[in-house]
């Protein structure tokens, strides 16, 4: 009787199924936690590339599907000067942009680092460019720089400094310039701003022990803020080449490109070519012809700067 | 009471009405009336939006809005209208003709249909219905608005690109009236300059001053992008001797203008900072509303582009067609808007309140008294039957819209113009851009 009893109060112990065990697998987890996410990139990043990609392939217009064509779309671009000319225009106002806004952005950083009569409010202010929306900044410099009412000209004219208006639209190499000069006013702040989290997060204890040390301020920045920062120096410049080469808004609103496309980024000229001249497939082809200059900076940005393996968790050699 | 038919309609609708436009409860009676009686019956339940270029004048929305309003009261069709800068429509037109998702109705600039001609309603029957009650198109509308033997837009209007110049300054300058041949117009342009009142046109990226000037200038002086079967041939003897024109004209405006937009002259003649430039009537409409440039509007006039040595005019003008998307659910509601708009009770009132600074393309709307209440807006009349189409001699489909977004001939301009680049590469770097979109 008692082994009865005993016998019924036993549980009934089964071998666990595939599927038990998948439920406690942390692999098999871990895909349905990461699939919302992989839904989202594929959706939105992952095929609307692999479509760009595709669609540079075809002869494809505005309103219909095209037929696929080889590399026509790249041998055409090949030979095309204006093209060209759009991929020096976009290295130089991504290179030259890029070192200014980083020069810059880091000595202002330094500068906001340092114990300033209201510090807050000028970390507030230098904000300011890079929180104007870029149309409105844009049509500012527009006005700034026109051919016929620039406050610069006038003013220098007022001064006696020149004796005409200054053409900084209308000559070539005075466009360049003058949009590369509205490019690192908009982007130092962002530089600025980030680089200071990042001096923010260094201690002093360390420049305490280079003092000891009898470091001058330079070998500190050299020896200890520097190292420090290129963590986030990789970040920062990484995202300020890929939004400078990827720059559209202020070269469409002051110069749409001109004057003879001296202004004209690889990005208008897809936009000019694609949306405007209906040719959806030369368009696509500019705009995929960017993306080995934009994983050159990456990789550059990634295996440069953060070559250092403390950084990425292990001990330095 | 007055018993509408489509007769009397099509008698009312002559050229007596541009005298005596309807306004308010007449409106309406008479927009009723038209809908009973129009060949197109909107379907039941039918919502259009539009979207169409922004206004430079503003009587001519308010005008604009009056129109639709009576054709909603007519039909019961609400129509919602968005409004975007000339530039803008195209490429918004582009993306809904490739996503088959947005306005039912696009109202743009030149050649706008010919980009997507199998996405557009067939037209034929409300543009037939209006050339033969309104004494037919004028050629260049044709063309605009033809796909083959398609209709494919129906073309609403024209804005002219004259010249616009001071009357004062032109007079100290030893010219009473604006000159009528290019050799003229460099002694002009020299004239001008050398007393201190410099002129200007735009080179920089300007879709609309800027082509209006050197499509004008290649063709008054025989060159050509493309002949009658869209064969390339701006590398031509004729080119050069435009471009050398234009170089010449170049030297003798203010600096600058390698950079300008379409606002750019605007601004500048305004300012008193140049004394002619090539512009609507924008210019005009804008020194007499405002009181303190009355004395601009007083001292300025308007003339047509001078002709060059082949002897005829040679201008370019902005077209604006009306299409409907296929992909709408109302077509028949479409075309009705597009026929109401265009009928003379609705259209007459519309283009008088634009001042001159819209065109019809009908001809019967010559006489519509906008053209003589103030003879500075009389050369404005004639600007639809004087333009050619952005194709030149070629075609004008989606190639001649290609080349003339992509600002081939105006960078061929500028390019030579600004010494960028000698007459020969100029015209070589254009050559071989048009071959790459007439391939």
């Amino acid at each position: 009787m008692t082994d009865v009893a005993l016998d019924k109060a036993k549980p009934i112990l089964r071998e666990p199924g595939a599927w038990d065990r998948l439920k406690v697998n942390r692999n098999w987890l871990s895909i349905w936690f990461m699939l919302p996410a992989a839904a989202f990139l594929i959706l939105f990043l992952a095929y609307p590339l692999g479509l760009g990609v595709w669609i540079s392939f075809t002869d494809a217009r505005i309103g219909r599907g095209g037929e696929f064509v080889g590399l026509e779309n790249y041998e055409w671009l090949w030979d095309d000067s204006v093209f060209w000319l759009s991929v020096f225009n976009t290295l130089l106002y991504t290179i030259v942009a890029s070192i200014v806004k980083f020069a810059v952005g880091l000595y202002l950083a330094v500068l906001l680092n340092e114990n300033l009569p209201f510090k807050a409010m000028l970390r507030a202010v230098v904000l300011i460019p890079f929180i104007v929306p870029t149309v409105l900044s844009a049509i500012a410099f527009w006005w700034l720089y026109d051919s016929q009412f620039s406050i610069i000209s006038w003013s220098l004219r007022k001064t006696g400094l020149i004796a005409t208006n200054i053409d900084f639209l209308g000559d070539v190499w005075n466009a360049r310039w003058s949009v590369i000069f509205a490019n690192i006013w908009r982007g130092v702040p962002f530089v600025a701003i980030t680089l200071l989290a990042g001096l923010q997060t260094v201690s002093p204890s360390l420049y305490e022990a280079a003092t000891i040390d009898g470091a001058n301020r330079w070998q500190m920045f050299r020896h200890v803020t520097y190292p420090l920062l290129t963590p986030i120096i990789a970040v920062v410049m990484t995202f300020s080449v890929l939004f400078t080469f990827t720059d559209f808004q202020l070269i469409w609103v002051l110069t749409r490109g001109g004057p003879v496309n001296a202004t004209q980024l690889m990005a208008t000229l897809s936009y000019q070519r694609a949306i405007l001249g209906g040719h959806l497939g030369e368009g696509a082809a500019i705009s995929t012809a960017m993306i080995p200059f934009l994983l050159a900076s990456i990789l550059i940005s990634w295996f440069g700067l953060q070559r250092r393996k403390w950084q990425q968790g292990e001990s330095n050699d | 009471m007055t018993t509408f038919t489509r007769r009397t309609l099509v008698k009312g609708g002559t050229l007596a009405a541009a005298a005596s436009a309807l306004t308010g409860p007449a409106l309406l009676e008479w927009a009723k009336a038209w809908a009973q009686s129009a060949p197109w019956k909107p379907e039941k339940n039918a919502q259009l939006s539009m979207l169409r270029w922004k206004y430079f004048v503003q009587s001519e929305d308010d005008a604009f809005v009056k129109l639709i309003e009576a054709f909603t009261q007519a039909t019961g069709v609400k129509v919602n209208i968005s409004r975007e800068s000339y530039e803008d429509v195209q490429p918004k037109a582009s993306v809904t003709a490739n996503t088959g998702a947005g306005p039912d109705l696009f109202w743009g600039l030149y050649s706008l249909p010919h980009l997507f001609p199998q996405k557009c309603v067939d037209v034929s029957d409300v543009a037939d219905y209006l050339g033969k009650k309104y004494g037919g198109w004028v050629p260049s509308a044709v063309q605009y608005g033809k796909s083959g033997n398609k209709w494919i837009a129906v073309p609403v209007c024209y804005s002219g690109n004259l010249m616009n110049y001071r009357i004062e300054a032109s007079k100290k300058a030893g010219f009473s009236e604006f000159p009528k041949t290019t050799d003229e117009f460099i002694a002009y342009a020299k004239a001008m300059k050398a007393q201190g009142t410099p002129g200007g046109m735009a080179l920089g990226h300007a879709s609309g001053d800027g082509n209006g000037w050197i499509y004008w200038c290649l063709w008054a002086h025989g060159g050509n992008h493309v002949d009658k079967g869209d064969k390339v041939t701006i590398n031509s003897p004729e080119t050069e001797k435009a471009l050398n024109f234009a170089k010449a004209l170049y030297a003798e405006m203010i600096p600058g203008t390698a950079s300008w937009n379409d606002a750019f002259n605007n601004k500048a003649f305004l300012a008193n900072e140049i004394s002619w430039t090539n512009n609507g009537i924008s210019i005009y409409v804008a020194a007499n509303r405002d009181p303190n440039l009355k004395k601009i509007a007083e001292d300025m006039n308007h003339a047509y582009m001078p002709i060059g040595p082949i002897g005829k005019p040679t201008e370019l003008h902005l077209m604006y067609p009306v299409l409907a998307m296929t992909h709408t659910k109302f077509p028949q509601a479409c075309k009705a808007l597009m026929a109401f708009m265009m009928e003379s009770d609705q259209f007459n009132p519309w283009i008088g309140a634009a001042q001159g600074y819209l065109t019809h393309c009908l001809n019967a709307y010559d006489s519509n008294p906008v053209w003589t209440a103030d003879p500075k807006r009389t050369v404005y009349r004639d600007v639809a039957k004087r333009s050619l189409t952005a194709g030149g001699q070629g075609s004008v489909g989606e190639k001649a819209a290609a080349a003339i977004a992509d600002f081939v001939l105006l960078d061929m301009f500028a390019s030579y113009c600004t010494g960028r680049e000698d007459a020969k590469a100029a015209m070589r770097i254009a050559e071989r851009q048009l071959q790459r979109i007439y391939r």
